[in-house]
């Protein structure tokens, strides 16, 4: 009886959860559809030629207006790039370093050590190049949205040149399906053959965003294939001790069945 | 229950409870490890352990600081006078014994950290009127370790010469060390 | 056993500290335990498990993070990305912080089913009360630290309470921030607490598990132990079901850790602090969801405003269980004899998992017509409706059913028909 209660009262509230609950204030985008990311489920890993692409994107296309502050140089070989790869990416950007012997600061070339340079000076500089928008960081942007990568990839394909009928939007905005509000300031930063993928592969919309996409998850969460590789071990050795355990268990409490 | 159906319900479980406690002693101990490890040099620590000297602004006879991990970096433009002492010194002579031209790259210039090898101490020496010990180079003021023009010990309880970082000539007058 | 202290160097010790035969009585086969005791009653180790394992993993974090406004956000991303395994550290505390909410909830719920906090152990229950308290305390303040957009709203909204108090409460709040906003001294302060209060969670568990050793162990029966047939001995029988118990929930809590870390978390979080900008739906963790849907159901009632209202009522929620004891008449013990009791359990449990939906929904919210405001105030109104009148009236009125003669007895019958509860 006691059992059949608690069933059924944890069905009734899985129920209510389960159902859609209509929000009075629509400040919700539309739901993204789910892509089959490479690295997706407990076995998933970063695909590498993706990452490359999107690193490519990134640096062709985002990196004008968007920082990825929390990335350093070096942390371009985890994606495949060798050393000196990124020490000559590295070395396109100028930092600045000092203060020297005469007390000044002065521009040096950066090394695969230095934080990924930022497109602007500080915010201020950041809104007025871009009509008062803040463009956002984009170091952690697939954990700091509601639906991640999913979210993402709607968002960079799902411009509407006309907004629908009954929407008028205010200058300088742009009609997104997923974007919470639906109204952007930032222009479709994307499009077929937005950039020339050196390996060939086709540039579609879908693609470059996906690829795009993928670099910012790996830029999100670097340690993600570590972090599966270990759980699944931990999860098996876990798995045997607990066994053992049990069989420790009912052994023990043998006298006493 | 037979006897012999007893002592084999015993033996199982003293088996049991052998490979149990040695499989959740190996895992613990392996769950210590990140917490260990978490405590090493981080990778942008690692990153970072290089710095570059620029040799053009010092003197003859003139030594600069810089630091390098967080650690003193002894630089100095020997003296003909002080290369030569250190190239007469005979090596049966040294605590730990080794050649002046295994210390430097070129002789006049002279790198090492300068960090005592006995108990960790920045010896004195780099100032002109420093005291310089009783063979010319750096005196530990903490406990009393002489070390030579070459930056190697003479005298005292440090055990090690000065060590050498590696390095290298990026120009004539550029070193980068690390 | 008995061969272990005759060893002389074991004898030398025990003859100074006699640590050993404290252990032994702690949890060791010279503490008995009744014998009837069923898995819910894993949920008190486990709890202590994670108490350790967040205090070792806390220890490591705080050697690495810095508490100051322009480098907390990033020092917890160095953390993640720089530090050797600091991914792994930080995402066990993380999810260690709701695991142990979880396991202490179902821990409180199972002393609820069962009357575990009636007489004489309602010290061990109000104990456990300041414990929770401790714990919530400890879990806001460790929140705030990575100094996110959650951690920043989430700790302007819940200092801001304190101004609900009349007169003294502006200056509390400012006394509280150090300052006329969440900023660096609040942020300070509460690294301070936060590494504190765990040591303090420590010594209450301490006291906790001093009052559980007087009068031992309550059992799903309810009924006291009467003598030496009635228990087994805590070591082996409960070591290994404990340690069995720690396995099973390992595995649960390191697939999320390994697998799903941010599960329980806010992708807001993800975004550092920005005093300018309030995140459109501000949420607390999981474990606050509850406690902030009473916060905001409260209207204003007569010459309380609905904001002190609300701050009444929340903190009233989790203190009136401090009265369970005396306000739950009953002489039965366990809810598997009193039938009634039992079906409104379930109702109570399924209120407060209600409460917790509510509590993740903006009040202007509707589902299905019904807005959330109100379906917050019903069930905040039946939370204390079940604890000061349901309780006490059932605990008088409920013909409970007969109990079994001892617990040895129940055993023996039980093993009997085959049939269990």
């Amino acid at each position: 009886m006691k059992k059949i209660n608690a069933i059924a009262s944890i069905l009734a509230v899985a129920l209510i959860f389960g159902s859609a609950v209509s929000s009075a204030t629509a400040s919700e985008g539309a739901k993204p559809h789910a892509q089959d990311w490479s690295f997706n489920g407990i076995f998933g890993t970063f695909d590498r030629g993706a990452l490359q692409r999107g690193y490519q994107v990134y640096s062709e296309v985002c990196a004008a207006c968007h920082a990825l502050r929390l990335l350093s140089y070096r942390n371009l070989t985890a994606i495949g790039l060798s050393p000196d790869q990124v020490k000559k990416i590295a070395a396109e950007f100028e930092v600045t370093d000092g203060p020297n012997d005469e007390g000044e600061m002065f521009q040096r070339p950066a090394r695969p050590s230095d934080r990924f340079v930022s497109p602007f000076a500080n915010e201020n500089a950041a809104r007025a190049s871009n009509n008062g928008a803040l463009p956002p960081d984009l170091s952690l942007m697939t954990k700091a949205r509601k639906g991640g990568a999913d979210y993402l990839h709607g968002l960079l394909t799902g411009y509407k040149e006309e907004p629908p009928a009954g929407v008028k939007l205010p200058e300088g905005m742009n009609y997104n399906l997923y974007f919470p509000g639906n109204q952007i300031a930032m222009a479709p930063p994307l499009a077929d053959d937005a950039v020339k993928y050196a390996d060939g592969t086709k540039a579609t919309l879908d693609q470059v965003s996906s690829d795009v996409t993928t670099f910012l998850a790996w830029a999100a969460e670097p340690e993600l294939e570590e972090r599966k590789r270990l759980g699944i071990k931990v999860m098996l050795f876990l798995l045997v001790l607990t066994g053992m355990l049990y069989a420790l268990k009912v052994s023990i409490w043998k006298d006493q069945h | 229950m037979s006897d012999s159906a007893i002592t084999d319900d015993k033996s199982r479980r003293d088996f049991l409870i052998i490979s149990t406690s040695v499989v959740g002693a190996v895992g613990t101990a392996l769950a210590a490890w990140p917490l260990v490890d978490s405590m090493n040099p981080a990778a942008d620590t690692l990153a970072l352990s290089t710095t570059e000297v620029d040799l053009a602004p010092i003197k003859e006879g003139q030594s600069i600081t810089v630091v390098w991990r967080g650690k003193p970096v002894f630089v100095r433009y020997r003296t003909a006078a002080e290369i030569k002492t250190a190239n007469d010194a005979k090596l049966e002579d040294l605590p730990d014994p080794q050649a002046d031209k295994d210390r430097v790259k070129k002789a006049q210039w002279l790198i090492m950290v300068g960090v005592c090898t006995h108990l960790g101490c920045i010896p004195l020496g780099q100032k002109a009127n420093d005291p310089k010990g009783e063979f010319g180079g750096w005196f530990c003021p903490c406990h009393g370790s002489h070390y030579d023009t070459s930056g190697r010990i003479r005298k005292g309880p440090a055990p090690e010469n000065l060590f050498v970082p590696e390095y290298k000539y990026l120009s004539d007058t550029k070193v980068q060390i690390g | 056993m008995s061969k272990f202290f005759e060893n002389p160097v074991i004898k030398w010790v025990e003859y100074r500290l006699p640590i050993f035969s404290f252990i032994d009585e702690s949890v060791g086969s010279g503490y008995p335990t009744p014998k009837n005791l069923n898995y819910w009653w894993n949920f008190g180790s486990l709890a202590g498990l994670v108490l350790v394992i967040m205090i070792a993993t806390g220890i490591v974090l705080a050697m690495n993070y810095t508490a100051h406004v322009d480098y907390a956000f990033e020092s917890v991303e160095r953390i993640m990305r720089d530090v050797n395994y600091g991914w792994l550290v930080r995402y066990i505390h993380v999810n260690g912080g709701s695991m142990f909410f979880i396991l202490v909830y179902i821990h409180m719920f199972r002393g609820l089913y069962y009357g575990s906090f009636k007489e004489p152990r309602e010290l061990l229950w109000i104990i456990g009360v300041f414990i929770l308290l401790a714990m919530m305390a400890t879990a806001f303040m460790g929140y705030v630290l990575p100094w996110g957009q959650m951690s920043f709203w989430g700790a302007t909204v819940i200092t801001n309470l304190f101004s609900a108090i009349p007169l003294i409460g502006d200056s509390i709040v400012t006394w509280l921030w150090g300052g006329f906003s969440v900023d660096n001294p609040t942020l300070n302060r509460f690294y301070a607490f936060h590494y504190l209060l765990p040591f303090v969670i420590f010594a209450l568990v301490f006291i906790h598990l001093w009052a559980l050793h007087v009068h031992k162990s309550s059992n799903p029966l309810g009924i006291d132990i009467q003598g030496p047939q009635d228990t087994i001995p805590f070591h082996p029988y409960f070591t290994i079901k404990d340690l069995f118990g720690m396995g099973v929930f390992m595995l649960i809590f390191m697939y999320f850790v390994f697998f799903a870390p941010n599960f329980f978390g806010e992708p807001d979080n993800y975004i550092k602090a920005n005093p300018l900008v309030t995140p459109p739906h501000i949420v607390p963790e999981w474990y606050f969801l509850p406690f902030y849907a009473i916060l905001r159901a409260v209207p204003d009632i007569w010459f309380i405003s609905a904001k002190l209202g609300g701050v009444i009522a929340m903190f009233g929620s989790i203190l009136i269980l401090l009265l369970l004891p005396w306000l739950d008449r009953s002489k039965v013990r366990s809810s598997q004899f009193r039938p009634i009791n039992r079906q409104l359990f379930w109702v109570f449990f399924v209120d407060c998992l209600i409460l917790g939906w509510v509590g993740a929904n903006s009040p202007d919210a509707v589902f299905h017509g019904v807005p959330f405001l109100w379906i917050g105030r019903v069930t905040t109104a039946y939370y204390f409706a079940h604890i000061l009148l349901i309780i006490p009236l059932v605990s008088i009125l409920e013909r409970t059913k007969p109990l079994p003669e001892s617990i040895s007895a129940a055993v023996t019958a039980n093993a009997k028909s085959g049939a269990g509860e």
